[in-house]
């Protein structure tokens, strides 16, 4: 079943989250799909996450199609004007990719070539209405495309933002992508499930599936990290505690992702498990929650 | 105004090894403002200029002027003209605009810029400026409040923030608020919240170099 089926299904949709790494080598990657690729509806290729310089998103995703895996294709308005950001999707298109997560990307002075130009022609939103554009045979500038794509365009919403402002135009934010064509969400990090079930009662009228971000928490220092550096992602302080008392992290971690996607079935349409690199861990997060 | 700063005193001596006669060019306008290439500060080049030259034995003369407005021809025209024979070359303070101005007046002198122009910006508070303005040909203000995301969000977004803000902060300095959320605020502040609905915006970026041709003035100018 393709993501878009599994998506008008109404199924408790399971996605999860691969980064391509500096170089070629993508067997590792590979290998990671392939442990997951009966568990998950969609796989997420990052867009140089972090602004790192990485092996693209698009190649990516292109052998995961080739795996029968269908990928969301990651496009961050970043690194690339209008010109570039269509041209690279028809490509994707044409490669065999169907479904697009529209980001802003990172700054790239938070990465590793933070003399970058940044770009952001588009934003997230302007990008969604391209990918609408695009799909209804037109560019940006109105020309006919001989050939149009169908992508399934999906956005992102950070439901941890730290204040009320933060939060209010969060929610502002997401009206305007799911006008501009968003057809899901994929949220950041989910670790305070009364805050997100906060947050799903004031967007559950917009009717358009949220799919909850999972991180699965490494150790004790990764969540005081991410406390610290990550905008919008709080692990509390119990969940910090439980990680520093195990004696089996990877146990412990798996349990408590386990834990958060049994509540966000409850509250939200799926969740996206962003392992990190355990992604050998996400079918035994999965069975413990259910799915 | 238009905010610069010196060049690295190493950089400026650099410059004008070459030469004996040099005419140090103040601007009377932005750059007195911000204290970077005033009648003051044309003062204190020259004389470090002088002091050393003295140190390696060399001879210098240093000529000090300013313009009222060096990117106004009319402004240098009479000063640079009167003293033509006394300078070989041109160390202008003024902005970049101020320098290419003089260059453009007198192509056959060497003009130098003793600044880096920084931005257009306002004053913070007494030896702070931030930039304010990137001059983009297509101004938002009114929607956003009077504060300029396409200067202070530092990804210029122009339908809302990113999720990387943190504490109010912008990912890219904890120094800098995120705009977005000002904006908010002082929307909120003017009852004008709903502003932030409007339809999704994307920028049309002007070609550089801009030019404005404004033809009711030129007419008056030709009758």
């Amino acid at each position: 079943m393709s993501f878009r089926e599994s998506l008008e299904s109404g199924k408790f949709l399971v996605t999860a989250e691969v980064g391509p790494g500096k170089g070629t080598d993508v067997e590792h990657l590979l290998k990671a799909a392939d442990i997951i690729k009966d568990r998950v509806d969609a796989i997420n290729v990052t867009d140089l996450q972090s602004s790192v310089m990485r092996l693209g998103s698009m190649a990516f995703s292109h052998l995961l199609t080739d795996m029968g895996i269908d990928p969301i294709f990651q496009m961050t308005g970043r690194d690339r004007n209008r010109l570039a950001l269509q041209s690279d999707l028809l490509s994707a298109w044409v490669l065999g990719i169907r479904n697009v997560l529209a980001l802003t990307g990172d700054h790239p002075t938070m990465g590793d070539h933070p003399h970058a130009k940044p770009v952001f022609d588009l934003d997230s939103v302007s990008l969604l209405e391209m990918i609408g554009k695009l799909n209804s045979g037109y560019d940006m500038a109105g020309n006919e495309l001989k050939g149009a794509p169908e992508f399934l365009p999906g956005a992102v919403v950070n439901p941890g933002a730290d204040n009320e402002a933060a939060l209010d135009l969060q929610i502002m934010k997401m009206e305007k992508k799911i006008e501009a064509g968003a057809k899901f969400f994929q949220t950041q990090a989910v670790y305070d499930i009364d805050l997100f079930e906060k947050f799903i009662r004031r967007v559950e009228g917009f009717k358009v599936p949220i799919i909850g971000g999972v991180i699965l928490l490494k150790s004790a220092g990764m969540a005081r990290f991410m406390n610290k550096n990550v905008a919008g992602v709080f692990v509390p302080i119990p969940l910090i505690k439980e990680m520093t008392d195990t004696k089996d992290k990877v146990k412990k971690s798996v349990e408590i992702a386990a834990r958060i996607v049994k509540r966000l079935k409850n509250l939200c349409q799926g969740v996206h498990i962003m392992a990190l690199g355990w992604e050998k861990m996400i079918p035994a997060v999965l069975d413990q929650a259910g799915i | 105004m238009i905010v610069g700063e010196r060049k690295p005193m190493e950089e400026l001596l650099g410059m004008i090894e070459d030469f004996e006669r040099i005419l140090v060019l103040g601007c009377k306008g932005c750059v007195t403002v911000c204290c970077a290439g005033g009648p003051k500060e044309v003062k204190t080049l020259s004389t470090l200029i002088r002091m050393d030259r003295k140190q390696k034995g060399r001879k210098v003369i240093t000529i000090e002027a300013s313009t009222e407005l060096q990117c106004e021809p009319e402004s240098i025209r009479p000063i640079l003209e009167k003293m033509a024979n006394q300078y070989d070359v041109v160390l202008s303070m003024a902005c970049g605009a101020g320098v290419q101005t003089v260059a453009k007046l007198f192509p056959d002198k060497l003009v130098l810029p003793a600044l880096n122009t920084n931005f257009t910006g306002i004053a913070e508070e007494h030896g702070v400026w931030t930039e304010a303005c990137l001059a983009c040909g297509d101004c938002v203000l009114g929607r956003t409040a009077g504060i300029c995301p396409v200067t202070l969000c530092a990804k210029g977004l122009l339908n809302g923030p990113c999720g990387g803000a943190s504490e109010g902060k912008c990912e890219v300095s904890k120094d800098q608020p995120c705009a977005w959320q000002e904006i908010y605020h002082a929307l909120k502040r003017l009852n004008r919240l709903h502003y932030l609905k409007q339809k999704p915006q994307v920028k049309n970026w002007p070609v550089h170099p801009g030019r404005v041709v404004r033809e009711d003035l030129r007419e008056v100018e030709t009758t």
